[in-house]
């Protein structure tokens, strides 16, 4: 079984924990990242940082600042990535960006750094299915999850498209719009959930808006994962290289209401 | 190897070779994809023609006419300079074309709200005004330093009823702004229609644009034709995404005596700060679409400088990416100096104030014209009028006003 697969199969709902690689410093991300472990991430979603991060909201757009007037580099990045996976064998790491960084050195550069680094999924916001020749054959190839997203306005027509050539998880976006903003309504992600449930094989994790556990807490019980990012971006804006502790204190608490939503539920 | 014409891209995919693309959030997907539909319903829709066509004639202005430059010929001492006169356009510029276009395309789809983008004012302008002329409330959102310097079309577009935001991220200039656009777009697809400014972005807007501002070569080859009753030797026209050059361009590409420069803004130098996308970038994605791009070497954008607003954009048009690619047009640069120079030169022999941006194309014309024969003839798009330019060429200039 893949460590993304194992992750999703632990009996109870996963939490995927976002932070950008290299906030404030890339010397700082390995304690945000084990911080994020100790405190029960199942899966951990590292931004690699771009200069134009269209798809997100001013707290990620801030990061993806702070991380490039650090100097951070797709080395850095890769380094991190390497280092991680020496020190959690079993943690599944996903990098999660934009097409220009993963793509500027070509498709098979990516993927095989990605391999050797130990990375187990890449989500590509800019990489839509129409456009998957650029990056998805090269990673499949060697093994890495190319996860797609899935939107309110992905519609049942479309979302085989979404699903074919994706493995790992569907990340289900639950709003139109950027990252950190507004949150859904409950009932739009339950309605969402059972469409998605019906096309898709993989499990399917809920992000966009999730800032609590007492929002987190109610999405697990529908969903087989839930994502949080800006709320813990938002840490590392406010408490810098100190960011670790107050982080690993927000993802316990997440973890908890993840974890244990389905038990609450019986 | 060489297609048999240069006219039918791009594929049905939305690339030209390996640029173009739709490289979007898959939430503005299934809306790319309706636009698409909807467009080529509308392309094969006599009556969406019909009106497009009316508009441009009597909203307008068109068709823009065709110009002899004979002092500016004379002081060049080469080749006959002519000029295609979209700066006559209502609003100023060639931007005006596609904003008719794009906005009869938005009404047809239902869409009740209209966002753009703007650089030096000019798209945003244009897009207000159609805004105003069909009633529909509008956001366009421009760089804070494009704010700063483009102030008399900041006002415009205010009084035409368009509310303005002004973008701080970034350097705060039209790739920020088009970043802002596109999150606003991604929330509010429902009911927005996002008009791009120029011939880039993902499929099919680099198709339309280019569609719309076509109008402008199938003029000027008629209007020359039947003036001289031959086709020009040259066509020149600046390059910032891009839109003004493919109008002019498409419908001469199959001409194949017909030669094509495009004039990128070379900034302080190539070696410098500048904005040429084609000479000094390298293919890559960004806002939707792969293209030469100003980048490092992991693929981060770099800011494009310009005295013009309307070229300081670190990309260019997919378009423009596969026939620089092909070798049927060819492009080079001009510095801020040059292209003062050459807005300048045009006030002073032909008593016409041109923008920044075709100040560029202008400047081109003067290195190029005196080295051909006088039976020779260049055509140069006129794109825009310089009157939102003075301040800040005063400013250059070291002149108070």
């Amino acid at each position: 079984m893949t460590r993304l697969a194992s992750a999703f199969a632990k009996g109870h709902p996963a939490l995927v924990c976002f932070v950008t690689a290299g906030d404030p410093t890339p010397d700082a991300t390995p304690a945000i990242l084990d911080a994020l472990v100790e405190g029960g991430a199942d899966v951990i979603e590292l931004g690699m940082p771009f200069t134009d991060p269209m798809a997100d909201g001013p707290a990620i757009q801030l990061a993806n600042l702070r991380s490039l007037g650090a100097g951070t580099t797709t080395a850095d990045i890769l380094r991190i990535a390497t280092d991680f996976r020496t020190r959690h064998p079993d943690v599944p790491l996903v990098l999660m960006g934009y097409a220009n960084p993963m793509t500027i050195r070509g498709p098979e550069w990516f993927a095989d750094a990605c391999a050797k680094a130990g990375v187990d999924g890449v989500i590509c916001v800019d990489i839509p299915p129409e456009e998957d020749p650029e990056l998805g054959p090269a990673l499949r190839a060697k093994g890495i999850s190319p996860i797609r997203l899935a939107t309110p306005t992905t519609d049942d027509a479309r979302l085989p498209a979404v699903l074919e050539g994706s493995s790992g998880f569907l990340y289900y976006v639950s709003v139109a719009g950027i990252t950190g903003k507004q949150s859904a309504a409950l009932d739009s992600i339950e309605q969402a959930m059972q469409r998605l449930k019906a096309h898709a094989e993989i499990p399917v994790a809920v992000g966009f808006g999730v800032r609590t556990p007492e929002q987190a807490g109610p999405i697990a019980r529908v969903a087989d994962g839930v994502v949080v990012g800006s709320a813990l971006v938002d840490l590392i804006a406010e408490h810098g290289a100190n960011a670790a502790e107050p982080v690993r204190k927000l993802v316990s608490a997440l973890a908890q209401a993840v974890h244990s939503a389905r038990k609450e539920l019986a | 190897m060489t297609p048999n014409s240069f006219r039918t891209l791009p594929d049905e995919r939305g690339h030209f070779g390996q640029f173009g693309g739709r490289y979007v959030a898959e939430t503005l997907m299934p809306l790319i994809l309706d636009l698409e539909a909807e467009y080529r319903k509308a392309k094969a829709d006599p009556a969406f023609q019909a009106e497009f066509d009316d508009l441009l004639e009597h909203y307008v202005g068109r068709p823009s006419p065709l110009y002899f430059a004979p002092r500016l010929t004379a002081e060049l001492g080469g080749a006959q300079i002519w000029f295609k006169r979209d700066e006559l356009n209502h609003t100023g510029a060639h931007k005006i074309n596609n904003c008719v276009g794009q906005i009869l395309l938005a009404m047809r789809m239902g869409k009740t709200r209209i966002i753009a983008e703007t650089g030096a004012g000019q798209h945003g302008v244009a897009t207000a005004t159609v805004c105003a002329r069909f009633g529909l409330p509008c956001t366009i959102f421009m760089g804070a330093t494009d704010v700063a310097r483009q102030q008399p079309n900041v006002f415009r577009m205010k009084l035409l009823g368009a509310e303005v935001v002004p973008v701080t991220a970034g350097a705060g200039t039209l790739k920020d702004a088009m970043n802002e656009a596109l999150r606003d777009w991604v929330a509010n697809v429902h009911n927005t229609f996002y008009i791009i400014g120029t011939a880039a972005g993902p499929h099919p807007y680099p198709e339309l644009v280019r569609d719309f501002q076509s109008v402008i070569g199938r003029e000027a080859r008629e209007q020359l034709l039947s003036r001289t009753g031959r086709l020009p030797d040259l066509l020149v026209a600046a390059i910032g995404g891009g839109s003004n050059a493919i109008g002019l361009f498409h419908p001469f590409l199959d001409d194949s005596s017909v030669k094509m420069l495009g004039v990128e803004a070379a900034g302080h130098g190539l070696d410098k700060e500048h904005a040429a996308s084609l000479a000094g970038g390298r293919p890559g994605i960004l806002h939707g679409n792969k293209t030469y791009l100003l980048q490092d070497a992991d693929g981060q954008i770099t800011e494009g400088h310009s005295i013009s607003a309307g070229l300081d954009y670190p990309g260019i048009g997919p378009e423009h990416a596969w026939l620089k690619e092909i070798g049927r047009v060819d492009y080079t640069s001009v510095t801020d100096k040059e292209a003062l120079d050459a807005f300048q030169l045009l006030c002073r022999t032909e008593g016409i104030i041109p923008a920044l941006e075709p100040s560029h194309a202008i400047a081109a014309v003067a290195k190029v014209a005196p080295t051909l024969p006088k039976d020779t003839i260049i055509l140069a798009n006129l794109c825009g009028r310089g009157d939102k330019d003075i301040f800040s060429v005063a400013e250059h200039l070291g002149v108070k006003i």
